[in-house]
Order: structure tokens, then sequence, then C-alpha cells
């Protein structure tokens, strides 16, 4: 086999380094078919190869960099920053064909992750690798066990072994309202009245950008992915942005708990598109990219269906949609990491200044938007600013799709005015909580978002309410947890999961969160030190992730000095 | 300190002072010139600023976290405090977090860390170490030591962004984030080509020289330029007691702290045990003979120590009696491009004014004598238009017949550096060779067709009326000619001779000829050729017809080989040029020389290199002196070269080690290595450059210039130069292209592009800007008929050999394969073929072949290239084991008397059991 490295014995007898392997790339060549080489395309390609083979070995990435006219690095650093690539060098083993991957984030964790994991790894043997995942955005339904593709809620290790044993690894479709059946109850019109240029507003022609954009700022609807930047003036920012400009949407929902956009996608993706499209429109972008995380396998065979009938009978001219595959990585949930992935590169998220609406995806200046975000145009417009801004409660505005998992009786996506406070989310949508379990703190925005206390669950939630408490709401994401559960355990778990997710590009929080997390699993947490280097994440790391990363760990000892062993501090 | 208000500056308070930061100036830049430094580690001159480590970070007022210094501009009015508590706090743990991950080891004296974490009074580190990573020792050259590693990225962006070798990378995430090479493999089994770049990023040892040299102090610092190739980097020797420790890279116009592997690792040579340090005469029962009987084990066997008097005597005497008994004719002299211009020029002078001829040359002959010939012919100067350089300025760059990254490594890095910059590269080339893999058109065309493409590619300029008519009106004569000439190379009829489609030849010379700048380099891919002055010609044409040159980021650049060939060149080391290219057949040009000479010169041009080999064997010419040159490697049929070598009456050979060529020697004269001696030195854009002495010359070993002025008063010379600064001095006379640089100059600002014709005149760069310099003042078409090689492959000896160098190994290996890291790269003669071939051939790669020409045979280790069409055999001529030239054709280019090293007919079988 001539994938060899250069020298034989000592002797060189090639080029420097691997040479390709002809059979290799013939296999490269067949899985590529006619696909565009380009660099962006190169995690889609590495999807072809790892699903088609289990594995990527080094024959495959040196002739996939080949194809590519990349070197070898370029394609091995991406390929193993995302963690559902498996590079498999020459003399190790391959890995089984089947992979069940258990999350064991925060809230699966609470409902036996862990007793879930080891009961799978002795009971399905050799033949199939069990994985531990962070969380795969099914937590209303912990503990979840994904088999190849497939999610399973609730899993026990009889329903999954059941389900290996049937072979079922592909996921069900969301049984989702479908494209005819939304245009026929009126969807697509705005999109069809934006494209035109006029929408009728109370019988009257007005210009229709200038119309929607009002709309969403007099509605004061926020970005949604959790950093809550107005989207009205997002959109004229990039108006003003030199052409060619272009939209990303995120949808690498990874948040520890948030389930939100794919709770909307399965069931009204139409309603997304729609939103999607108009902002298109207005901003006037030149190609739409959407990224999908890679776990919501079901939303994207359902999105490049719906995709497919949209592009089959638009409504109007559409501009190029891409449909992108996340490939495991929390980070490229952060804007500026999305856009590297997109570009085909490791998810690293870049210096700001420039900002992404200045200099964004492929340089260009970029409107960048969470799904939901997008999902709330059409209803804003058609119902009016004033219904959504009503909608609010506690002095606070609009609706708030909350993502609530953990020990609540009803957990699952609970739409409720903004403001509300956890007593009333718990009381009013969630069913109380969950028997035999008594509130003892909760995550109000994640893993990120730090945790709070039970004496703090009557706070109005939602963006800016929390800063003053050392938290924030971030994506919506609420994780109940009760007496019978550890702070200090849970806010461990959240730092291992940033020490995971880490993309490892700035010192704080590569070295930082794994630090942390070693000083924090010890009995005793040198509270002292931890508090330095909290601090610093906070001030020096270059993205959300590292800064937000000391939330929970800060609130433990703000909140939970009980459980570090100081009793006066009750 | 007070505001200043400069144009482009802004106004910002540092550290509660105002200050003013000049244009692009970060944050980091601005207080560093300000003398207050900020801490920093990812951040380095020259490597794009990444903000990763966080050392920088500062505190901007109104912002909610702080701000990487090395990153950020500040804007008028910003408040900036890098040493208040907070920033002071967040740059201390940065510090303190890298400290604990830190080998217990030190592998640098000059950690970065170590260093700013001393200034910010940083105590033990408080968090628990990683787990550390395994040591990487599998690189002859590099260290790697990941146990140091921060994870900075500099090394990373050494080798992707300054030097383009994309070897190193960062892969995983998290605390696992490592620095990788390729797919994660040893150092020493990966892509990587040594330049270095990467251990002169690292800031804390996780790469450094291999064998523990970084840890060594050196005592001194010598600045100087590299000894190898054309490029001309500027580099410094870093020197303990009498050796060199190790050779970092400085910023010099060629190279911006760039080098490669040979000048970064390629010095030790000069401490090899097998250094000439005594001088030496042949035993008298040690005749010579014809078959290279040199013994490396026992190096010295026949030939005895003698002193230097006797052995000057001797060697003085054996010429003097050949030319007062034969006439000066009977005597030839090669000199060296390897030596400064001084010596070249007392060589030189020597010959003609000594021995009486103009039979003097040198290695020249072997590599660009065919590009001088047809530049001088139609443009009326040999040198380069434009410096390497001026590819930053181009809009696309062609390179033909250059194995760029190979011989001429630092200058494939600013051409990768333009792609890279979004330029357009065309590499045309029959072998494919890693330049090609950032090119945007790659056209492998058949070997020995140069002309028929290039012909093509004019006549498509012609046919799409891309022709500069202006350019060809105004600057040059005798374009209808050659438009007729190029009447039938339709591209149609070219595609199946030279193997490139019509289409692309015609898109390849739109996209050359309308581009706002196009710049071309070639090397000796387009001159070593019996044809090789057609090549150029053709190829100059070609830039002439479309007016792509005489601007910035135009021009013909042919890439000089050695460190000193364009120099050597220019003082007159050639058989019909006294220096400055003033030929020796022009009675006004030589009354002149005799005059500043005070002597009777030779009117009659001297024979060249392979001429003076033949005239050796035709017995006129009887004794040679052989300064610094191999010419038993070198030459082409080194059967035939040798022969003549062993036939001369009288051999004198100056060298710094027992080399095939001294093997042959009557007197030995033990000289200095290039780190032993001062000089100046031009380089292929010509800058004329200072090498300096960093070591004395070992034993009895002498300069070079000592020793020629000492053979020159035993033949009755009157010569006193008592340092090189007074051959220059008299060289300044004889030179307009140098008048205006003086030594001290030259000493002051380290390099002076020529032509420099007054002290004041700063150097000309880019020259031929309003005219030629011929006497009409324009260029001249020369058409340039297909013809084909000396020797084409038949049935009996089926396969084209081509013969080149490898990145390690420096012309005949005299040097590189007495540099230990050097050999221990490519410590073997390997015969490189296409996969298919070698399957063919029934050999696999590290299995002996036998090659054989009608000249020759060699044994080399067989190896796999798909970068070689179907046919081709490339063979490296460093291996004395193999030694290419033992197949070459001694035929000759009719003008510039080149040899075709580039294409021969060879026979290749499997040679099992035989080891070369």
């Amino acid at each position: 086999m001539s994938n060899t490295l250069s020298r034989k014995r000592g002797r060189r007898v090639q080029p420097k380094g691997r040479s390709v392997d002809p059979q290799a790339l013939a296999d490269i060549r067949e899985l590529l078919g006619p696909a565009p080489r380009r660099r962006d395309l190169l995690i889609e390609h590495l999807h072809r190869i790892q699903d088609s083979r289990g594995h990527i070995s080094a024959a495959h990435l040196v002739a996939l960099a080949q194809e590519m006219g990349l070197s070898s690095v370029e394609v091995y650093e991406v390929a193993t920053f995302y963690h559902h690539f498996e590079v498999v060098k020459e003399g190790s083993a391959t890995p089984p064909r089947l992979t069940v991957r258990v999350c064991d984030s925060i809230s699966c964790a609470m409902a036996g992750a862990e007793a879930l994991i080891d009961g799978l790894v002795s009971a399905l043997g050799d033949g199939v690798r069990v994985q531990r995942v962070p969380c795969v955005g099914r937590c209303e339904r912990a503990p979840i066990a994904v088999i190849g593709q497939n999610p399973v809620a609730g899993a026990t290790v009889a329903a999954v072994q059941g389900l290996v044993g049937t072979g079922a690894t592909a996921p069900d479709l969301p049984a989702c309202k479908g494209y005819d059946a939304y245009r026929a109850e009126g969807g697509y019109e705005l999109l069809r009245q934006v494209d035109s240029g006029e929408i009728a507003v109370d019988g009257r022609p007005v210009d229709a950008a200038e119309h929607v954009i009002r709309v969403l700022e007099d509605s004061s609807l926020r970005g949604l992915g959790g950093a809550g930047f107005p989207a009205g003036r997002k959109w004229r920012i990039l108006r003003d942005q030199p052409a060619p400009r272009l939209l990303a949407v995120n949808i690498d929902e990874g948040e520890p708990g948030t389930f939100k956009d794919r709770w909307f996608l399965e069931r009204d993706p139409h309603r997304f598109l729609e939103g999607m499209l108009i902002a298109a429109r207005i901003v006037g972008v030149e190609e739409v990219y959407i990224y999908l995380r890679d776990e919501y396998a079901g939303i994207r065979a359902m999105l490049a269906r719906e995709l497919a009938a949209l592009r089959a009978d638009p409504p109007c001219p559409l501009p190029p949609i891409h449909l992108r595959r996340g490939a495991g990585a929390y980070i490229c949930g952060e804007e500026s990491a999305m856009i590297e992935s997109l570009e085909g590169k490791r998810g690293m998220p870049r210096l700001r200044p420039p900002y992404v609406a200045q200099v964004g995806l492929f340089g260009r200046p970029t409107l960048e938007h969470n799904m939901e975000t997008l999902y709330w145009v059409r209803d804003l417009v058609e119902r009016g600013p004033e219904w959504f801004a009503s909608q609010g409660r506690n002095g606070r505005k609009g609706l708030r799709a909350f993502s609530v998992s953990g020990r609540v009786r009803n957990p699952g996506v609970h739409l409720t005015p903004a403001g509300i406070t956890l007593r009333e989310l718990i009381d009013e949508y969630c069913g109380g909580m969950a028997e035999g379990h008594e509130l003892y703190g909760y995550f109000p925005g994640g893993a990120s978002g730090g945790i709070l206390p039970a004496s703090l669950a009557d706070l109005p939630l939602d963006f800016d309410t929390l800063q003053p408490h050392g938290c924030f709401i971030g994506s919506a994401a609420i994780i109940v947890f009760s007496r019978q559960d550890s702070a200090r355990a849970l806010a461990l778990n959240a730092m291992r999961f940033f020490a995971h997710e880490s993309c490892g590009q700035c010192t704080p929080c590569r070295v930082g969160t794994a630090k942390a997390a070693e000083l924090m699993s010890r009995s005793d947490w040198d509270q002292g030190l931890l508090d330095e280097l909290a601090e610093v994440m906070v001030d020096a790391s270059i993205c959300g992730l590292g800064q937000a990363a000391p939330n929970p760990l800060r609130c433990v000892m703000r909140y939970f000095p009980q459980e570090l062993g100081h009793d006066d501090a009750q | 300190m007070t505001m200043r208000s400069e144009a482009g500056a802004v106004q910002f308070t540092l550290d509660g002072e105002a200050v003013a930061a000049l244009g692009g100036e970060t944050i980091l830049q601005a207080a560093r010139r300000l003398g207050r430094e900020i801490p920093h580690l990812c951040y380095k001159d020259g490597l794009r600023p990444d903000g990763n480590c966080r050392a920088c970070v500062v505190e901007i007022a109104g912002e909610r976290v702080l701000a990487p210094s090395c990153c950020r501009k500040p804007s008028d009015g910003m408040v900036v405090d890098s040493t208040g508590e907070r920033p002071r706090r967040a740059q201390k743990m940065v510090l303190e977090l890298l400290q604990s991950d830190m080998a217990e080891t030190a592998y640098t004296r000059d950690s970065e860390l170590d260093a700013w974490s001393a200034r910010l009074g940083l105590g033990r580190p408080r968090f628990p170490a990683r787990e550390q990573p395994p040591g990487d020792v599998s690189h002859p050259a590099i260290a790697v030591n990941l146990d140091a590693c921060i994870q900075c990225t500099r090394c990373l962006r050494a080798c992707r962004e300054v030097q383009v070798n994309n070897v190193i990378g960062f892969a995983r995430r998290g605390a696992e984030a490592e620095i990788v090479f390729d797919l994660g493999d040893p150092l020493g089994e990966s892509t990587c080509v040594a330049c270095g770049e990467c251990v002169q990023a690292c800031p804390t040892g996780a790469l450094m020289p291999a064998g523990g040299l970084g840890l060594e102090a050196p005592e001194r610092r010598v600045d100087s330029v590299c000894p190898y190739c054309g490029v001309g980097c500027q580099l410094s020797y870093h020197v303990g007691g009498d050796r060199i420790l190790y050779v970092t890279g400085r910023d010099g116009p060629a190279n911006s702290g760039r080098l490669c592997v040979k000048g970064r690792y390629g010095f030790d040579y000069v401490h090899h045990a097998q250094r000439l340090t005594v001088p030496l005469i042949r035993r008298p029962d040690a005749p010579k003979q014809a078959l290279l009987g040199l013994d490396p084990a026992d190096p010295f066997r026949g030939f005895r120590e003698a002193s230097w008097e006797e052995a000057l005597d001797l060697a003085a005497a054996g010429l003097r009696e050949i030319r007062d008994h034969q006439g000066p004719s009977a005597l030839a002299g090669f000199g060296s491009a390897k030596g400064s211009n001084e010596e070249a020029y007392l060589f030189q002078k020597l010959v003609r004014t000594g021995f009486g001829t103009n039979n003097v040359d040198h290695c020249t002959r072997l590599c660009h004598a065919s590009s001088v010939a047809a530049l001088l012919e139609m443009i009326g100067s040999g040198a380069v238009s434009n410096p390497v350089r001026d590819a930053a300025e181009a809009e696309v760059i062609l390179v033909i017949g250059s194995h760029t990254t190979a011989n001429h490594p630092v200058a494939a890095t600013f051409l990768k550096n333009a792609v890279a910059a979004g330029k357009t590269l065309i590499v045309m080339d029959p072998r494919r060779n890693p330049i090609a893999d950032h090119a945007t058109h790659f056209l492998q065309f058949k070997p020995d067709t140069d002309v028929a493409l290039l012909n093509a590619l004019m006549h498509a300029v012609i046919e799409q009326g891309l022709v500069d008519e202006d350019f060809v009106a105004r600057r040059t004569s005798g374009f209808e000619a050659l438009k007729a000439h190029l009447r039938g190379f339709t591209p149609e009829r070219m595609a199946p001779i030279c193997g490139i489609d019509a289409d692309t030849i015609r898109a390849v010379a739109r996209i050359y000829a309308s581009s706002r700048a196009s710049i071309c380099f070639w090397g000796m891919g387009i001159s070593q050729h019996v044809h090789g002055t057609d090549n150029s010609r053709a190829l100059i044409s070609l830039v002439l017809m479309t007016g792509q040159i005489g601007r910035p980021g135009t021009g013909l650049h042919p890439l000089r080989g050695q460190n000193n060939v364009q120099g050597a060149s220019d003082v007159g080391l050639i058989p019909m040029f006294f220096p400055d290219y003033q030929r020796v057949d022009n009675s006004e040009v030589r009354s002149r020389f005799e005059a500043l000479w005070d002597t009777k010169l030779d009117p009659n041009p001297g024979l060249t290199v392979v001429e003076i080999m033949h005239a050796v064997t035709d017995g006129q010419i009887r004794g040679m002196y052989i300064m610094g040159e191999n010419p038993a490697m070198s030459d082409p049929n080194l059967n035939h070269a040798r022969a003549a070598l062993a036939s001369l009456e009288h051999l004198v050979v100056q060298e710094i080690f027992m080399t095939e060529t001294a093997w042959y020697a009557d007197v030995i004269l033990p000289a200095s290595a290039f780190p032993e001696k001062t000089g100046s030195f031009t380089n292929t854009d010509r800058r004329v450059q200072i090498g300096r002495q960093a070591l004395q010359p070992p034993g009895q070993a002498r300069q070079d210039l000592e020793i020629i002025q000492e053979i020159a008063r035993r033949l009755g010379l009157d010569w006193d130069y008592p340092h090189p600064s007074a051959v220059f001095a008299e060289m300044r006379q004889a030179m307009p292209s140098i008048a205006g640089i003086s030594w001290d100059r030259l000493e002051q600002a380290g390099s002076v592009t020529y032509p420099c014709l007054s002290e004041d005149d700063p150097g000309q760069p880019i020259i031929f800007i309003d005219s030629f310099p011929t006497p009409s003042g324009r260029a001249t078409f020369v058409p340039a008929p297909f013809t084909n090689a000396a020797e084409l492959p038949d049935s009996e000896y089926p396969w084209v050999l081509i013969t080149g160098r490898l990145l390690e190994h420096w012309h005949t290996g005299a040097m590189t394969r007495r540099a230990s890291v050097l050999d221990r790269i490519e410590p073997e003669p390997v015969a490189m073929l296409n996969p298919r071939d070698l399957e063919r051939i029934g050999a696999r790669a590290g299995e002996p072949i036998r090659l054989r020409s009608r000249r020759g045979e060699v044994t080399a280790f067989a190896g796999a290239d798909d970068g070689l069409q179907p046919g081709q055999v490339f063979l490296p001529f460093c291996y004395h084991e193999a030694a290419a030239n033992l197949l070459t054709n001694e035929a000759l280019d009719p003008t510039a008397k080149i040899p075709e090293f580039k294409f021969c007919a060879i026979q290749v079988a499997a040679a099992e059991g035989v080891s070369p």
C-alpha cells in the first residue's frame, strides 16, 4: 500500500510525507462525484466519508486533501476538531460500525445517564461502541441515547438494546407542517409581497423593507440565540454594508438544556424559512447558508425535503439556499465560529472587531440569526408589533420560548410571556415540580447562564434581568433541579462540558476550563484560586464560551456555599 | 510626553499618558515604540497577529471585557490601561496557567514565557500540571518538545503563512488541542522541509534545533549571508569557541528573516574531519589515473603534507613553466561562483594578467550561460530586470523550468505568499514539483519542447490581439521577422508536440499578456539544453511582445543558482568578458583594462568549461588552476572530464575538502570556507551584500584571497591587497555598475542593489524602465526555431534522464554531504521514477536500479514520484556514489556552450543485490 510514509528503513523512497494511495483517491472521487471541491465544502465531504465508512482513514484524508487542493494537515486539523469525525490512522483499529451516543450533560445526568451508560456498556458488548456525548437537544425526555442517528428518548438499557437489535439507526422524520399545507393557509404570501417591494398596510401600499424593519423594531424582537441583539437594528446595519452580503442561519442549538429550535422546526419549518427569505430579500443578500447541528439528523432530512419542495414551486425567485451540517462542536453555535465552520475550517471564534456584520462569511458582510428570531418575523408583521410587545409580564415585553427540563412535571418547550418568573413558569406551564422533588435551584440559561437558588425563583426571566445576579437567560433553557441534586456536581458537569467543547484557541478558556474542572473535582475547592481564575476567564477569553464558562462555578460559590463545607455562610 | 499631531497618527491615552499611535499600529506596537512593553507570547513581529494567548490583554475604557493589545488598534480618544490591577491580574493569570503546564526540563535559554513571568514577578504556578505529551526526536534538524508547547501557533503561522509549507497544524480541541505535523505524524516522517521558520518562531523551546544545541550559550553573533543559493538570505552565525552553534535568519531585503534547511542547518561542514588543513603534494608513487579512486575513508592517500612555501612554489612553478614553454593558451583557470566578488575578480585578473589568457570560466557555464547569452543578445544585459520580491507587485507570476522550492526555497516562499494574496501563478515544467501545488495553471509539457510551447504561446498572443503594440514600436526591433517566424507555430500544431492542449495555451497566453503586471522566473529547466539559448530567446520574446517589462511586478528573472554566480559573472570570471560584461575582443575596452591592470591582454575570447576539458583531452591545455570548483562531479560525461583532469601535466586545486577534482591534483592548497572569510556577494536580485568572517580557518588553511596573491606573486605580479576592501576599491574602477558602492557603504547598509552609479544613487532594483542597455536603446527580437535534444530516446536507450538538485544538497555535495543534518535527511542516491514505471521495470521503491547511458553507468535506489511523467527519470547529481554526470551528455548549446544536463537517453533496469 503506498499510503506509507516517505522513508523505509531510513531511506527516502518517495517525496517527503505520505503519498496518495490510488485506491483511496478513486474512493474519494466516487464518493464526491460531481460535487465541487471548494474549501468550504470540506466538512460536507468529510461527512460523506464518515457516513459511508463509519470512520475516516488516513489514506482517505490524504486523498481528500489532494482532491481538494489542500495540504494533508489542513484536512486533518479540521477532521479532528469535530467529534463526529473518527480519524483512524494506520495501525489503529477501526471503530465498530455502530456507535450509541449517550448524553451525559446536565438534564440527562440528573435523569440517570451514568447508570444508563454503565448498563449499555455491559449489555451491548464489544460490537457496539457506547460513547458519552454532550447535550443532543432532547432534554425534555432525558436520558437520551442516540443509536447511529436515531435518538431514543427516555432511554433504558432494554429499549436501546432492542432497537440496536433491530438495526434502528435512522432517525424518524418529524411530522411537521409541509410546504403545501403551509402555503394553503396563506404561508409565503408575506414573502411574495416583500419580494414585490410593497406591502399593504391598512389597505395602503408601503415600502416593504422599511415596514418590516420597523415592525421588528417596534416589537423589540431580539436575537433569540442568546446574545439578544435587536433584530431590526441588525437588519439596518447590514443593509448599509457593501454588497455582496450573505445570510447565515444558526441552528447549531447546542447549549445544554436548549431544544426550542428543534421544537419549532419539528412543527412548522416553513414559518422559519419564510422569515429567512424575507430577511434575505430585505437585507439584500446573495446567498443563504443554514447551519444545522449534526445531532438533528431527522430535521436535516426534513429540511432538505421541504427546501426541495420550496425550490420546486417557489412563491417568488429564491436566492441560493445552502443547508450545511455541523459535525459535533458546541462552539460552532458561537456566531463567528459558525462562520469559520461554514467556510470548512475549524470552528474557532474570530476576534472582534471586525464584526460579522462587516466581515463575516467568506469575508463578506453577513446577517447572522438564530433560527427562532427569523421564525417570528411573519407573525410579527401579520399580527403587528403591538401583539408581540403586549405579551410580557413583570414589566417585560414579548413572548419567550423556554426549553424546560429537569425536575418538573411537564418539561418541554413552553411559550410564555417574557419576564415570567421561574416559579410562575413551573406552576403555570410545567404542572409543578416533579413528583417527590422540591425546588433547590435552576439554570436560567443553559449550562452557561449560571445557577440560581430557589430563593431567587421570583426574578423576571428575560434579557438583562439576571446580570446583577451573575446569570443570564441566553437561549432561555431552564434546567430545574431539586434538593435531591447537588449544585456543585451540576456545576462540575457544566465545567467539564465547557472543557470538552472549548475550541482550544485562547489560554483562559483552553487551560482555564481544564484547570477549573480539575480543581472542582477535588473534595476541597480552592475558592480563592477558582475565583481568580474565573475572573480572568470572564475578562480575557476570546468568546462567550470562555467568558461564560465560570458562571455556574461562581454561582455555586455565591449561592450554594453550604455544599462547599462552609456552614457558617448559609 | 507631549501629544503629537502627525498625519495618520491616532491620539489615545495609555496608562494615564496621552500618546500617539502611528498609522496602522496596534496598541502593543505603539506601546513598545514608546518603551512600554506589554507582555505577549503569541505575537511576533512578521507574523500575523492572532490574539490567542491573551497575555497582552489591556483594559479599554467602556469595554466590557479586556482586549488583546496585539490585535487592537487604538482609536482617537481611547483610554487604555495595560498595567492596572485588572489587566495585570489577567496577564499574570495567563502566564501562570501556561507555566503550570510547562515541562520540567528547559529546552531553550530564551523562553519568552519565563522572561515575562520573571518581569511580572510570577511565583510558582498554583495549578495542577497537564499530562505531558511525549517528545519527538525523529527529525535530524528539529527537536519537538511539545511538553513546552503553549499552543500559541506561532510555528503554525510561520509554517503556513510565512514559508507556506503547510506542514504544521493545530489539531483536536480544548485541552487536547495540539500542534501536529501532517496527520499527527512524527516530524521526521512528515512533509517538513526543515526550513526552521517554526523553530525561529517558537517562544518556549517546544521546537528547537536537534541535539540540545539551543542550550549552549553563544559567545558572539556574526552577521553574514547564506553560502548556498542565489537568493542571498542574510543570516547570523552564533559562535561559541571556534564552532558555529546555530544559525538564525536576519531581516535581509531578500529574505526577511527566512532561511531554508541548508542555510539554517547546513553549517557544520566547516568543522568536518575531512577539511583540508595542510598543503598537500601528490606522491611520486601515486600516479594519476582516469578512473576516480577516491576513498572517503582514506581521502588523502596518494598525497603528502607540505609546507606552504613548498606547495606554493611547486604550484606556481608548474603553471609558470607551461606558460613560458607552451604559451599562455596552454593554461586555464576555473574560479568559483561560491567565492566572493573579490576572489572572483582577483582570480580572473590572475588568469588574464598572470597566465596571459582568457581561458577562465566557472560553473555559470553549467547553469545560466544560455540565459545570459540570450539576454545580452536581445536586451544588452545579463542580469535580472526585477527582484524576486517584486512578485508581490505582480498580478501574474510565470515560473518555467524551475524547481523553485528546492533550488531557491526562500524565493519560493515569496511566490507562495503572492499566491496566498490572490495572484495568479502559472507553472510550466515537464516534472511536477511542489511549486505546482500552488499554481492556478500547471502546464506539464513534454521534456525538450520548451520552444514549441513558448512559440505557441506567442502565436496565441498575436492571434488574440494581445501584443503591446506601443511597447513593441517604441522599445524593440525585429518584431515583424518574429511574427513571420511564429506563423507556423499555431497552438493546434504545437499541442501534440508539447503535450499542452491549444485551449490551455491560448488561455495562459491571454492571462499572461493581458494582466496589469506579469513577472517571469525561470531556472535550469530552460537553460540546460542544447537549445537553452533558444529557450531563453523565446521566453524573452514573450516578455517583450507583451510589454511585461520595465515596471514594478513585471520583467525577467532567471533565478541564479549559486550564492555568487551573479557576482562572479559580473566581475569577469567568464572567458569572453572583462568585468561588467565588457567584451575582451573589443579593442577600446581592452585598452582600458590594459591601462587599469598595467599589462598587455589577450584579445581572443577564451574557452568555456566544457571546451577547456576538450582542449585538455586534445593536449592543447596542459595546466590548470581550479579554485573551489568540482568539475570531476559537475561536468557532463564525467568519464571524459575525469580522464581529462588526470591527463593534465599540472593541476593546482584550491579547496576546503578533498573533492573528486582535488583527487586529480598535483598540488592541493587548503583554503577557507565561507564563514572563515569576509567578502561581498551578489545575489540573484543584483543585491551586493556582505559576508563576514565568523571563524578562523582550521589548521594551516588560508584565506583564498591570500592564496591567489601568493600564486600571483610567484607568476611575477606585484600584488598587495591587504583586505577585500582593497580589491573592491579596484573593482569599482573597472565596473561602472557598482561605482557608487563603497566598501564602507556596504558595511553599513549590508546590501546595496546595482546598478548604483554614484554614491548618492540608492541603487536600482528595477531596470529597463525607459530603455535597454543596447547601442540603439531597443531590445531585439530573435526568433527561436524548434529543435530537439542532442540525444533522443530510442529503442536501445528508451528513458529520458533529467538531472538536478535536491533541497538538502548543494550542487556536487562537497559541502552539504559533509553537513551532518543535511546528509542525514538525504543520505543516499535515489532515482525517482513514476510509480507505474517502477512497476513496469519490476522494481519497488527502495530497491537498487541500474541507470546506463552511452557514456556511463550508475546504481541508485529507486524512488516513486508521480510528479514525473512516464518514461522520465530524475537523478540528483550530488551523490558521488551514483554520479549522475557519468550519464549526461556533453553536447553543447552552440551559442552559450552550456551542456545538456536536462536531457539524455538512458536505460533503466532493476539491479537486485547491487548497492550504489
